[in-house]
């Protein structure tokens, strides 16, 4: 793995995105900086759980019981979530919900392959939502690439890009695999390892370079919550 | 008048009895719509984990002060609303801090929450909170008007503002209730109501696992916790009320779970078989079928 080669992004900025005075209605003039994020654009950092070792058992075991998945369909894999919230196989009944907004998410399903662009707006919601937080790979296409292997414009190991906890896979696997895959999740955060969020922290700059290697128009803040 | 300071734990006890119950009771609900849809639906627990999990969560972001008071607003309606109501009838120690004119303080609770929210989720700065919250205060503020006029109605029946007096005139048998001394009352208060659980045909403020979420859509960890607390006690606080002025209230806790589940089963059983309206159809609904009807009933009362 290079770390040296590109950091600079190779297309230039778009001009609607440049950093420029705005004129109001009422003659204010005002700075607009619309890479900037004006909330939060620092650094993550690694939160360590609770002080007590029985306090954050009792908040891992509520994590693995309510995991919010954020309907974020990547690829074709998406499809494979859709049976599970119907009567066939009824995911909800494990604890398991779709949330709408990364915000109330804690668990991102990478559905099948990954475009350059689609890596891009998945970075932004992975860093939207809240520590701690756990990605599953779903498919063989996260894994090395699958039959996307030879391709332009995919990406080929998930895990260069964003800490993942467990991987499904398959070409694409059943909705019964993707439950066998988050009872997996699931024993893995009651016992504590599921810390991808902290694993991001503590590499974040690892993981920006393998971002900005394949991204090259980069025009968003390095982090933003 | 002296106030007794063994009304406040006894009102915590209150409030501790309605969140467990109401926890438990949407939970249910969920099930049983589920099960129309045949699914197995959520466990029975599953609220209480949901709670857990986010007050856990170890990150959270503010947009500024009004953000984190929305939720804090929203909350206040909830416990407000079921404060200054009597839980039971006849119970020294439920009747909470219900006094003489709680009637018109109630249904000022009922739109406190809304109207908190909307200020919080305003300040989100998300486009889909500021749909969320235009959308809400529309079809809340047509529900509303039907609930006004039926309680105005239900008001002039019992010369009195008072819940107390008006559960009191309502004891002794079903006879007595309002859902039959004044059944066109009781029809508007239950469109109302129908408006404003959040459930089909018109949940499309919350439009609940779609794109847009609605107002909470940048709430997480704590403040959603706060919010998921809220929505366990308002419905039952609100539920209180509409037992209390139309079905002749509760003198027991007994009787109290087994009605407020009735009431909740109308909104969960039109839930299941209506889809959902359109803002525009639901305001239009309220104006055309509930108000002419709470119009009715202050008429002929």
């Amino acid at each position: 793995m290079q770390q040296d080669d590109v950091v600079e992004p190779r297309v230039p900025v778009k001009d609607e995105l440049k950093k420029r005075t705005v004129k109001g209605p009422d003659g204010f003039e005002f700075e607009v900086d619309p890479i900037h994020d004006y909330y939060c654009d620092a650094r993550p950092e690694v939160r360590p759980g609770s002080y007590l070792k029985i306090v954050e058992d009792l908040f891992n075991w509520a994590r693995s019981e309510s995991l919010w998945i954020l309907g974020f369909g990547t690829g074709c894999g998406a499809i494979e979530m859709r049976p599970l919230m119907t009567p066939r196989f009824d995911a909800y009944r494990y604890g398991i919900q779709w949330r709408p907004t990364p915000r109330q998410a804690n668990l991102f399903v990478i559905s099948g392959y990954l475009s350059v662009k689609t890596l891009k707006r998945v970075i932004r919601s992975y860093e939207q939502m809240q520590n701690p937080k756990y990605v599953v790979g779903l498919g063989s296409c996260t894994v090395n690439g699958g039959m996307y292997w030879d391709s332009y414009n995919t990406i080929k190991k998930l895990d260069e890009y964003l800490p993942v906890d467990v991987y499904v896979t398959g070409c694409m696997p059943r909705p019964e695999a993707l439950l066998a895959g988050f009872e997996e999740l699931k024993r893995i955060i009651r016992a504590g390892k599921g810390e991808g969020a902290n694993l991001y922290a503590k590499n974040f700059d690892w993981y920006k370079a393998n971002q900005k290697r394949v991204i090259h128009d980069w025009d968003m803040p390095d982090y933003n919550w | 008048m002296t106030f007794e300071w063994i009304k406040i734990p006894q009102s915590l006890l209150t409030l501790f009895i309605v969140l467990n119950y109401g926890l438990l009771l949407t939970a249910l609900v969920q099930k049983i719509a589920a099960r129309a849809g045949r699914r197995h639906g959520i466990p029975i627990w599953q609220n209480y984990v949901d709670l857990l999990k986010n007050y856990g969560l170890r990150t959270n972001i503010t947009h500024g002060v009004m953000y984190y008071l929305g939720p804090v607003f929203r909350l206040s309606g909830g416990v407000g609303l079921l404060l200054f109501v009597p839980t039971i009838y006849g119970s020294e120690m439920f009747s909470n801090l219900s006094f003489a004119g709680d009637l018109i303080l109630a249904l000022y609770f009922i739109f406190f929450g809304t109207l908190g929210m909307a200020l919080g989720a305003g300040e989100s700065g998300h486009p889909h909170a500021a749909i969320g919250v235009s959308r809400g205060l529309s079809q809340v503020t047509a529900a509303e008007l039907p609930l006004a006029l039926a309680v105005f109605s239900v008001a002039l029946q019992y010369h009195t503002l008072s819940v107390t007096d008006i559960v009191a005139a309502q004891q002794g048998g079903v006879a007595h209730w309002t859902l039959v001394t004044n059944p066109l009352a009781v029809v508007a208060g239950m469109f109302s109501f129908l408006g404003s659980m959040m459930r089909s045909p018109f949940d499309v403020v919350l439009a609940p696992q779609e794109i847009p979420i609605g107002p909470p859509t940048e709430y997480h960890s704590s403040y959603l916790a706060l919010m998921q607390t809220n929505r366990a006690i308002f419905p039952v606080a609100k539920m209180v009320i509409y037992m209390n002025l139309f079905f002749g209230g509760a003198s027991s806790w007994a009787e109290f779970c087994l009605k407020i589940f009735l009431i909740y089963m109308v909104s969960a059983l039109v839930g299941v078989v209506f889809p959902r309206f359109r803002v525009e159809q639901s305001i239009r609904w309220f104006l055309t079928w509930a108000v002419p009807v709470g119009v009715a009933a202050i008429l002929l009362v």
